[in-house]
C-alpha cells in the first residue's frame, strides 16, 4: 500500500507539487533561519568572550558592581600571585590581566599647546609579552597604518580619532586622568599604529597600550582591573566554566570582604545570559510560527486537492475500502509528502547555510550606531540539530493540515 | 438459493423540510449467476437500488439481505469487506484513477486482500485477458479509449472474482460497437464464472442481452420479466 500510495504521488505532480515546496521552503528557512541565529548568537559571544569577558572573569566584588563605570581604585591587586595560584589550579586554562580606564585625550601642536580633545577609551593588553592576547583580539589584521607597541611609551589609537584630528605615526597624544590612586594621571605617548576593528563599540575613541604602561602610568602595580581566563582550546563550555566559577569563588570569594576576587562566567556579564535565552526561544517561536503558517498553506491547498480527489474516494469507496483506511492514506501520504518535503528542504537548507557560515553577510553598515558589542560580519553556523530539526515543522504542517481537511 | 432478497424496502432522501421517497415497498430476490437489469426512465430509483445493494447506502425501512449479510445492520467494517470481498462495481464513467497504469488499478482491488504479490499477478493477468487488454498494462487511463476504459473497470470488478457485479449505465458513454463487446465480455463472465450481473440501464442494447428485465418507475416496481 505505501509503495502504491508513493507512486501515486510522485505520478500526480498537481497533488504534490504545491505540498512539497511549501514544506520545503518552512523547512529550508526554518534550517538557514537557526543556523543563522545560532552563527549569530556565537559569533556574539565570541567576540564578548575575547573582547570583554572571557570565558570566566576575575574582578574586585565591588568592581563587579560597578564596572561600567571603570572604578581604578575599586581593581584588583595582587594579580601575578593570583595569576600564579590560578595557573596552578587549572591548568587548561590561560589567565591574562586587562585594564580598563577612560580619560581624555589630547592632541598637541608644535609648540604642545592642545590642538584637539577628545574622550578615549583605554584598553592595557600584554602587548609585550603575549603574542595570544594579540591575535584573540585581532589586533595585527585591524591596524590601518603601523605596527602594534613594541616599547613602553607607545600606543595604538582609533583610525577614526586619528584622522578626525589629522594624527600620523610617531606623533604625540596626551591622555589625562586620574589614577588608582586619585592623583592626576597626565602622560604622552607616540602614536605606534592606528586601528579600526570594525566595531563601532571600540572604535569609538580608542586607545590601546602594554599593560605594564597601564600599570605605571596609573599607579597600579600588581594590579589590574581584571583578570580573564581562558579554556585553551578555544570553545566556551559552560559546565566547565561553572566548575571553575563554584570552585573558584568558594576559595577565594568572602562575602564580608569586597575587595576580595569573585568569578564569573561568560554569561553573568553583560546582560548575556538573557541575550542566551532569547536565542533559545527565537528559534523556537519561529518553529512554532513555521508550523501555523504552513498548516494553513497545506490545508488551503489539501481542501483543493480532496474536492478533486472527490471521485477518487467514491471509487476506493466502492472497491471495499473502509473509509477510517483511506483517511489513514491521506494521512501516510501527508508524512510521506511531509518527509520528502522536509529532505528537500534540509538538504537545500544545509546548503544556503554552509554559505553563510563560509561567506557571511557584512552588516557594519546597519550596526554602526549599535552600542552593543556586535560583529561586523555575520554568518551562520552549521550545528548537528540542524540535520533534523526541519522535520520537526514540515512533518507537523503536513498531518496538521491535511488532518484539518477532513 | 437467494444470494440478494430485498423484501419491502423503502429508500427516503431528506429534502427541505420533509423527504423525497426514491424506492417504494420494493420486494426482490436474485440468485446466483443472474444476468439482469433494473431499466426506468431517469429518477426511478435505479442507481439508488444498486447503491443499497452494493452497501454503499442503507435502506430506511425494510430489508436487504446480500450474501446472507442484513445491510442496514453491516458496520461500516463489515460493508467495506463485503464490498472488497463479494461486490464489483462499474461506473458509468469508468471511475479509473488517473494516476495508476492499467495493470495498477486492477491490482488496487486486491491490495485491500492480505494476497501475495505473486497471486495478486496472476490475477490481475487472467482479469486483463478475460477483457482483451493485456497488451495496455502500462498505460494510463488517460491514453484509453472509452471502450478499453470500461473493459479496465470490468476486469477491475471481476479480479476478485467477486459473487456479484453491479453496473451502472456500463454504456452510457459507449458507441454501439464498444457497447456489445463489453456487453458480450460480461455476458462470456457471467456464464463462466456464474457470476450475478445486475445493471442499471435505459440502453435499448444493454436490454437485448438481459435475461431478466425488473422495470422500476416513481420507486417501484412495475414489472418484472424473464427474458
Ligand atoms: N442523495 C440524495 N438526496 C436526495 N435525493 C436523491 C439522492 N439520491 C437520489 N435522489 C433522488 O432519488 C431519485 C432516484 O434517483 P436515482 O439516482 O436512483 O435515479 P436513476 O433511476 O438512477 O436515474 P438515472 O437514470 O438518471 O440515473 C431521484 O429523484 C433523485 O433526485
Ligand atoms: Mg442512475
Amino acid at each position: 500500500m505505501i509503495s502504491f500510495l508513493l507512486k501515486g504521488i510522485l505520478r500526480d505532480r498537481s497533488r504534490s507539487l504545491l505540498p512539497v515546496i511549501v514544506v520545503s521552503l518552512g523547512v529550508f528557512l526554518t534550517i538557514v533561519m537557526s543556523a543563522w541565529i545560532k552563527g549569530i548568537f556565537s559569533e556574539v559571544i565570541d567576540m564578548n568572550a575575547k573582547f570583554t569577558t572571557g570565558h570566566v572573569k576575575v574582578m574586585t566584588r565591588v568592581y563587579a558592581e560597578n564596572s561600567n563605570q571603570m572604578p581604578l581604585d575599586l581593581a584588583l591587586l595582587g594579580v601575578n600571585e593570583l595569576k600564579q595560584n590560578l595557573e596552578k589550579d587549572y591548568t587548561d586554562m590561560e589567565w591574562v590581566c586587562r585594564i580598563n580606564f577612560g580619560g581624555l585625550l589630547d592632541v598637541p601642536d608644535k609648540n604642545g599647546e592642545t590642538r584637539a580633545q577628545g574622550p578615549a577609551a583605554g584598553k592595557a593588553i600584554d602587548f609585550f609579552n603575549n603574542p595570544k592576547e594579540v591575535e584573540r583580539m585581532n589586533i595585527v589584521k585591524s591596524i590601518v597604518d603601523g605596527t602594534i607597541p613594541k616599547k613602553p611609551g607607545e600606543a595604538i589609537i582609533s583610525h577614526e580619532f586619528a584622522e578626525k584630528f589629522g594624527l600620523g605615526l610617531g606623533q604625540k597624544v596626551t591622555l589625562f586622568g586620574s589614577t588608582m590612586n586619585g592623583s592626576m594621571l597626565f602622560k604622552t605617548f607616540t602614536v605606534c599604529g592606528t586601528i579600526r576593528f570594525g566595531v563601532t563599540m571600540l572604535d569609538r575613541g580608542a586607545i590601546l597600550i602594554d599593560i605594564s604602561d597601564a600599570q605605571l602610568a596609573l599607579d597600579m602595580e600588581n594590579g589590574s582591573t581584571e583578570m580573564l581566563g581562558f579554556f585553551n582550546d578555544g570553545e566556551y563550555d559552560k559546565l566547565k566554566a561553572t566548575e571553575v566559577v563554584d570552585a573558584f569563588n568558594t576559595k577565594y570569594s568572602k562575602q564580608n570582604d569586597e575587595f576580595s576576587p569573585q568569578m564569573f562566567r561568560l554569561e553573568q556579564q553583560a546582560g548575556l545570559e538573557e541575550y542566551l535565552a532569547m536565542a533559545e526561544n527565537m528559534g523556537g517561536i519561529m518553529i512554532t510560527f513555521f508550523i501555523i503558517a504552513m498548516s494553513i498553506v497545506l490545508w488551503n491547498t489539501g481542501l483543493l486537492g480532496g474536492l478533486r480527489r472527490y471521485t477518487e474516494y467514491g471509487i476506493r469507496l466502492a472497491l471495499g475500502e473502509e473509509k477510517k483506511h483511506i483517511y489513514m492514506t491521506m494521512i501516510y501520504e501527508a508524512i510521506l509528502i511531509g518527509i520528502i518535503g522536509s529532505i528537500i528542504g534540509t538538504v537545500l537548507g544545509l546548503g544556503m547555510s554552509y554559505y553563510l557560515q563560509e561567506v557571511g553577510v557584512d552588516f557594519s553598515d546597519i550596526t554602526k550606531n549599535i552600542n552593543m558589542m556586535i560583529p561586523p560580519i555575520y554568518r551562520a553556523a552549521i550545528y548537528p540539530d540542524l540535520f533534523y530539526i526541519g522535520f520537526i515543522p514540515g512533518l507537523v504542517a503536513m498531518t496538521l493540515g491535511n488532518a484539518l481537511v477532513r | 438459493m437467494d444470494i440478494i432478497k430485498i423484501t419491502d424496502l423503502v429508500k427516503k432522501f431528506p429534502v427541505g423540510n420533509g423527504h423525497f421517497t426514491a424506492l417504494n415497498q420494493i420486494s426482490l430476490t436474485f440468485g446466483e449467476g443472474e444476468f439482469a437489469g433494473f431499466v426506468g426512465p431517469s429518477g426511478s430509483g435505479k442507481t439508488t437500488l444498486l447503491n443499497i445493494i452494493g452497501s454503499l447506502d442503507t435502506p430506511t425501512e425494510g430489508n436487504a439481505i446480500v450474501l446472507d449479510k442484513s445491510i442496514s445492520e453491516l458496520s461500516h467494517k463489515q460493508s467495506a469487506k463485503l464490498r472488497n470481498q463479494h461486490i464489483g462495481f462499474i461506473f458509468q464513467t469508468y471511475n479509473l484513477l488517473p494516476v495508476y497504469t492499467v495493470y495498477e488499478n486492477v491490482e488496487f482491488a486486491l491490495l485491500l486482500q492480505n494476497l501475495s504479490g505473486s497471486v495478486r499477478k496472476k490475477a490481475v493477468l487472467e482479469a486483463l485477458e478475460w477483457v482483451g487488454l493485456t497488451d495496455k498494462i502500462k498505460s494510463k487511463p488517460a491514453q484509453l479509449s472509452g471502450g478499453e476504459s470500461q473493459r479496465v473497470a470490468i476486469a477491475r470488478a471481476m479480479v476478485k472474482k467477486p459473487k456479484i457485479v453491479l453496473a451502472d449505465e456500463p454504456t452510457a458513454n459507449l458507441d454501439s460497437k464498444n457497447s456489445h463487446n463489453i456487453l458480450q465480455t460480461m455476458l462470456k463472465l457471467n456464464e463462466e464464472l456464474k457470476t450475478t450481473f445486475i445493471f442499471a440501464t435505459h440502453d435499448e442494447k444493454v436490454m437485448k442481452y438481459l435475461k431478466r428485465k425488473i422495470s422500476l418507475a416513481d420507486g417501484k416496481v412495475v414489472g418484472d420479466e424473464m427474458i
